[in-house]
């Protein structure tokens, strides 16, 4: 392993010792005491909003349409023509608010049905790293921290095989991935999933370990309590939070990295379902960003106001949880 | 110092032999087997069990994967299937596009993104500081690939100011001997070639320097901030040294260290960006290349990208590590 991956390693175990720092002040726990802070935060509340927003538009997608947002050529009569050969794509105006798309279907109802799609990607494809980083990461944890010896040798050939993982960049990783399933949304949410679980891994593993030492696990050691319930019930719950704040910028990243796989036709095939990646691979497809560039324009807006809520909240998270950072 | 290259040199090899497995496995796993990654997916039946034969694809999976791996070391990464050519040639021609574009990115990014790094963390809480803090954030959030586009967009088709696409306008005769065109021109005193082939490398550069930069600027301010507040700079403050002499030899020196570390971090992955940007600027490097193997599902090419970008990835790594005993004296070659 190279000392640049040990760099990295660092960084991530720095993160997940923060979580094991106690706060001093008497009566209030970690959680309640890190809420406080974010809550005191703009730029949190600032992520918040803009992630309510997103989510209220998600939910309530399909009633806030003007029009059916797959219906394709819904437009024609009010000017989708062809000329010389070119289609003349609409741009906004009073009656189809963003204009229409290559298809001829209204963009404003597309982006609106869009938002629950890709909040989808962001969730499933976050959803898939977290899962399989924390039972790799968790193992790894566990067995460091309780399983002496043996418990050593399990961690690190987990381990081993995570930090190959790390060292390789991450879009080639999702790339070898579509290659081998075939392309659709559910390989998308996988690969850039898969890109997650390292880090993932890394992190609730280093929290783990932090806490392995903690008074409070001595005690119930002592108290004769088995070995999984201390892991299980003791040290993960109080490990959980730095992981948390890896997935809300994971949920950014996710979202920016599901558009890259459809840009490079990686992504779903099937453009009937509105999502905001596709949407924008879409728009740039065959030089139409010279002559529409509505069309990737919106979309791209919404990933990148999306990535900005998700980031904001996330930092906003992170300083919250590191007594270096705590004013 | 040879010693040390040497023994991560020789450290390599696990790593490599662990990525040639997980190749060997990738391959086999393709859908319909790895004679598609020779034939494609549109060959008959008949010609698929005349190849699985020819490339002794019913042999015990240790002899195939021992013949698989004197291959790799013998450069064979087998014919294109799009283009009839050695993959490894075909690389070997676009690799030096996509080192001059990500020379050109990280050149942008670090010269741009330390000196506003540091003025961020200087001015505190002045516009300028707010403009740095929140464009980096937003640089972060942009798919890079739409990034391109929109200056593209802006700079080469509404402004005209810079070319389209491609590394060297096709009317200038220029003369190739390395294959990177910057010097080429450079050698063969061809100015207006090398010239041209800057001007291209301009936007492609800009494009993807972006997220390098906005994570520089970032983490110079950062580690800027954390300095400034040292004893030290205090008392070099005190004892009257100029400004420029507190800057160079108190600030930037010791708040370069995580800089750097980023940096190393930052030239890796900027060949998974650089598959992003050729494509939007049709820029003739590998990471197009890559890009174009996908669509045509040219799976000798996809493999010997990943094979390359890995090493590539592993070797940027070790020069970074070198680098660290130059500029911080506390890590030590062992």
């Amino acid at each position: 392993m190279t000392a640049l991956a040990r760099k990295k390693i660092a960084k991530l175990e720095r993160l997940a010792e923060l979580a094991a720092v106690h706060s001093k002040e008497q009566g209030e726990s970690l959680w309640r005491e890190a809420l406080k802070r974010v809550r005191r935060n703009p730029s949190a509340i600032v992520g918040a909003s803009i992630l309510g927003v997103f989510i209220l538009i998600a939910v309530l997608g399909p009633f806030l349409v003007p029009y059916d947002p797959g219906q394709i050529g819904v437009g024609i009569p009010f000017g989708l023509e062809v000329k010389e050969g070119q289609a003349i794509y609409p741009g906004p105006n009073s009656e189809f608010w963003l204009g229409l798309d290559h298809q001829g279907r209204d963009m404003f109802s597309r982006m609106i049905v869009g938002a629950r799609q890709t909040l989808l990607v962001g969730v499933v494809a976050t959803a898939i790293g977290l899962t399989l980083g924390c039972l790799i990461g968790g193992i790894a944890g566990a067995a460091y921290g309780l399983g002496g010896k043996r418990g050593r040798t399990i961690d690190n050939v987990l381990m081993r095989f995570i930090d190959m993982l790390l060292a390789m960049p991450s879009l080639l990783l999702a790339i070898s991935l579509v290659a081998l399933l075939r392309p659709s949304l559910m390989t998308v949410m996988i690969a850039v999933g898969f890109i997650s679980v390292p880090i993932f891994a890394r992190l609730l593993r280093g929290a783990m370990i932090a806490q392995s030492n903690a008074e409070y696990v001595v005690a119930a050691t002592s108290l004769g309590v088995h070995k999984r319930k201390i892991a299980l019930s003791h040290i993960l719950p109080n490990s959980i939070a730095p992981v948390l704040v890896q997935a809300t910028l994971t949920l950014a990243t996710a979202i920016i990295e599901a558009a890259g796989l459809s840009f490079l036709g990686l992504g779903n095939p099937d453009s009937s379902q509105a999502e905001w990646g596709t949407m924008l691979a879409d728009g740039l497809f065959n030089s139409r960003f010279d002559y529409a560039p509505h069309l990737a324009l919106f979309p791209a807006i919404g990933i990148i106001i999306t990535a900005l809520g998700f980031t904001l909240l996330g930092e906003a998270m992170r300083e919250a949880l590191d007594p270096k950072l705590r004013k | 110092m040879l010693r040390f290259i040497v023994r991560r040199l020789l450290q390599l090899i696990p790593t490599l032999l662990g990525l040639s497995l997980l190749l060997f496995i990738w391959l086999h796993r393709l859908p319909g087997g790895p004679e598609t990654a020779l034939l494609g997916e549109r060959a008959t039946p008949e010609t698929r069990a005349a190849v699985r034969e020819a490339m002794g694809l019913d042999d015990p999976i240790f002899v195939q994967y021992g013949r698989f791996l004197k291959q790799l070391l013998t450069g064979d990464l087998g014919n294109s299937l799009s283009e009839k050519r050695p993959v490894i040639d075909l690389f070997l021609e676009r690799f030096p596009g996509t080192i001059e574009l990500t020379v050109v990115a990280m050149l942008f990014a670090i010269g741009l993104g330390i000196p506003l790094g540091y003025l961020a963390a200087k001015r505190r809480a002045s516009w300028l500081d707010h403009m740095s803090v929140g464009g980096s954030l937003v640089a972060i959030c942009i798919p890079i690939f739409f990034l391109g586009y929109l200056i593209k967009a802006v700079f080469a088709v509404k402004l005209g100011w810079f070319p389209t696409f491609g590394r060297q306008d096709t009317t200038i005769d220029a003369t190739h001997i390395t294959g990177f065109y910057v010097l080429d021109g450079i050698m063969t005193q061809e100015w207006d070639a090398a010239l041209d082939a800057l001007w291209h490398l301009v936007l492609p550069g800009l494009t993807l320097a972006s997220i390098p930069l906005a994570i520089i600027v970032r983490i110079t301010r950062a580690s800027v901030l954390e300095v400034l507040n040292e004893d030290y700079v205090r008392t070099a403050q005190a004892k009257g040294l100029t400004e420029r002499r507190i800057r160079g030899r108190h600030v930037l020196r010791n708040a370069m260290l995580p800089v750097v570390t980023v940096i190393g971090l930052l030239t890796g992955g900027l060949l998974s960006g650089a598959v992003l940007t050729e494509t939007v600027f049709s820029f003739t490097g590998i990471g197009q290349f890559a890009a174009q193997s996908i669509d045509h599902r040219d799976y000798p090419v996809m493999m010997g990208f990943i094979l390359i970008i890995a090493v590539v990835y592993v070797i940027v790594n070790l020069i970074v590590d070198i680098s660290y005993t130059f500029i911080d004296p506390r890590v030590r070659v062992r």
